[in-house]
């Protein structure tokens, strides 16, 4: 099994978070990053399958990825490609960088994130997918390798699943919980030093798309009970008595 | 403007975000047309319920399409897009719809943008979306593309009038071998608590840290005869069993009261639970979304609210 994994080094949304000046970016001040929480899963799939069945794990990130390409190598995978583009939020470029940057890779099974947890945009995956003209699922939660085939069970609405069989090669895209992802371990990461990471120069066109501008959502706001935690408690029992909860 | 909505059929219903997505497409089409397409083997009914908002639906039938496959609808919708050129195209931003719509807008060509929460068409083409799980709004213009394709939150354009037009059959059958075979659907696991049915809840979101802490949730419920139910992060962590998960891929609930400990307010999560009689929310940070639909909420620290507040609810107790 070789596989390839999407890993992208994402802001964090629980870090501060700005509108820039401009109005159209967001200010990378204050931002804090790491792996992109569902590529981690991603990762850890990949790296999960490779000591199953064989094969070689290949990490490649678009934009600046070296901490999380690093960390990926420290993980488990065994070789790490850099794709130095910034194609910001969009989504078609980013897919077109990768599937220049792997056009002389052999896989059997691409593995991504369901989504950025900056942006929330759930497409590289399966954009890629349809560049690259294979099949795919996303939102999976569960991948088992049979002949030449993986059979897959992807997240439904409401804890429902659906089961499919795809041929390979194929495309999935993970969902959260698939797996408990391990620990950098300091082996792994000195072990990770000696492994190789490329550097891969591609071009990207256009794009679809133009962010006009960025903004903070009007939020209704809820009224704010406020005190020591103690007049806290005293004034929410009191809510809950006057409304008959206790 | 053409707009053609994509309608979604699920375990033998339409789904109520078709609805949604012609009143969309009605409130954007201008001069033009709300169409929509419906997909699947027997679907004459769901056609006819659609025909009342639509100004035409497309029928696309064939036993082939009795489960939902997106390489099946990738080829089917793309012989219809590549014949009626529509210059929007409207999926619901589901589990299915999210999935196949990417691989759609390839093979079309065209643009797309997910779980669009606004469209405006006044002057091009400019979709609203949130990014950072809800916490910044974004507005996005199509620069170029015949056809436009974007995914709709669902739950957002509820309001609309009807229309009434007519059915027709598109004439269009699959052209391909899927290389994905679907097999079976997969129940959701059944567990000893049932936290649909709870009147109390106290969930518990990714800020409750550890899988020990757990334990502090559960006093509180049991002080104030409830259940304990949390967001996905503390499900997937294994902090709690799958079937106390709320939210989209979890369950909806309708409690009476919905306590929202450490949790953002994702909107996956808000959809199942937004519509609880009395929603209070304790966060430490000001900012989070949670407080826009709570009404009551505590800025501060659930490891000092919440043992404060068991020690209060135990005293009255005696
Ligand atoms: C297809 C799909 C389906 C999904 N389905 C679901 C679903 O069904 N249910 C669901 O919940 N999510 C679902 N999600 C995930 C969702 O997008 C969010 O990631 C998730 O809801 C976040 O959970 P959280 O609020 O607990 O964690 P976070 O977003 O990490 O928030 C933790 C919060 O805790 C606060 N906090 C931290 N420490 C403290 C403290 N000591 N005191 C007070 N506050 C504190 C922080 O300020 C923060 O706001 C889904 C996502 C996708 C893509």
């Amino acid at each position: 099994m070789n596989i390839i994994v999407l890993a992208k080094h994402a802001a964090d949304p629980e870090s501060e978070i700005r509108v820039s000046q401009d109005g159209k970016s967001v200010d990378e001040r204050g931002l804090v990053f790491d792996i992109n929480d569902w590529d981690r899963y991603a990762v850890e799939e990949a790296i999960r399958l490779k000591e199953e069945h064989g094969g070689e794990v290949v990490v490649v990130g678009v934009g600046q990825t070296e901490d999380t390409l690093r960390k990926c190598l420290a993980m488990g995978a065994d070789r790490a490609i850099k794709v130095p583009v910034e194609p910001g939020m969009d989504s078609y470029q980013t897919a077109m960088a990768v599937k220049e940057a792997i056009s002389g890779e052999k896989f059997d099974l691409i593995l991504a994130g369901l989504m950025s947890q900056d942006y929330n945009n759930a497409l590289v995956g399966v954009l890629l997918a349809g560049m690259l003209d294979i099949p795919f699922a996303t939102a999976v939660t569960s991948i088992k390798v049979e002949d030449g085939r993986v059979r897959i069970i992807r997240e439904l609405e409401g804890g429902f699943g659906e089961e499919n069989v795809l041929s390979l090669p194929a495309l999935l895209t993970v969902q959260s919980g698939i797996n408990e992802p391990r620990y950098v371990s300091i082996m792994g990461i000195k072990r990770a030093k000696s492994k190789e990471l490329k550097e891969v120069s591609v071009s990207v066109e256009g794009g679809y798309t133009e962010i006009d501008r960025i903004y903070t959502p009007p939020v209704k706001k809820a009224e704010l009970i406020e005190g020591s935690p103690e007049e806290v408690a005293e004034k929410l029992i009191q809510i809950l008595k006057d409304r008959g909860l206790i | 403007m053409r707009v053609f909505a994509v309608a979604e059929i699920k375990f033998g219903e339409l789904d109520p975000v078709s609805i949604e997505l012609l009143n969309l497409a009605n409130s954007i089409k201008g001069d033009g047309t709300a169409e929509a397409v419906v997909i699947g083997n027997n679907i004459s009914n769901y056609a006819e319920e659609l025909a009342k908002y639509a100004d035409k639906v497309w029928k696309i039938e064939d036993a082939s399409l009795e489960n939902y496959n997106p390489e099946l609808y990738v080829d089917v919708l793309f012989q219809l897009f590549s014949k009626e050129k529509p210059d929007i195209v409207l999926v619901a931003n589901s589990s299915r719809g999210s999935e196949f719509a990417p691989a759609l807008a390839t093979k079309l060509n065209a643009p797309v943008i997910t779980d669009i929460v606004g469209l405006d068409t006044s002057n091009g083409i400019k979709a609203t979306r949130y990014i950072f799980q809800g916490k910044l709004l974004v507005d996005i213009l199509v620069k170029d593309g015949e056809t436009s394709v974007f995914t709709v939150r669902q739950g957002v354009f509820k309001e609309g009038s009807e229309v009434g037009g007519e059915v027709v059959d598109a004439g269009i059958k699959p052209s391909i071998t899927p290389k994905r075979e679907f097999s079976q659907i997969i129940e959701p696991e059944v567990g000893e608590v049932d936290i649909s049915q709870a009147d109390i809840i106290v969930s518990v979101g990714r800020g409750i840290e550890d899988a020990s802490n757990i334990e502090l949730a559960e006093e509180l419920a049991d002080a104030l005869g409830g259940v304990v139910a949390g967001s996905r992060p503390v499900i997937d962590s294994g902090w709690l069993p799958k079937d106390r998960q709320v939210g989209i891929s979890g369950k909806t609930v309708k409690p009476k009261l919905y306590l929202a400990l450490g949790i953002s307010g994702a909107f996956q999560h808000i959809m199942g639970m937004k519509d609880s009689e009395l929603i209070i929310a304790v966060n430490k940070d000001p900012e989070a979304p949670i407080f826009g639909v709570a009404q009551y909420g505590i800025v501060g620290d659930i490891f000092e609210i919440v043992p404060a507040l068991v020690d209060k609810l135990r005293e009255i107790k005696g």
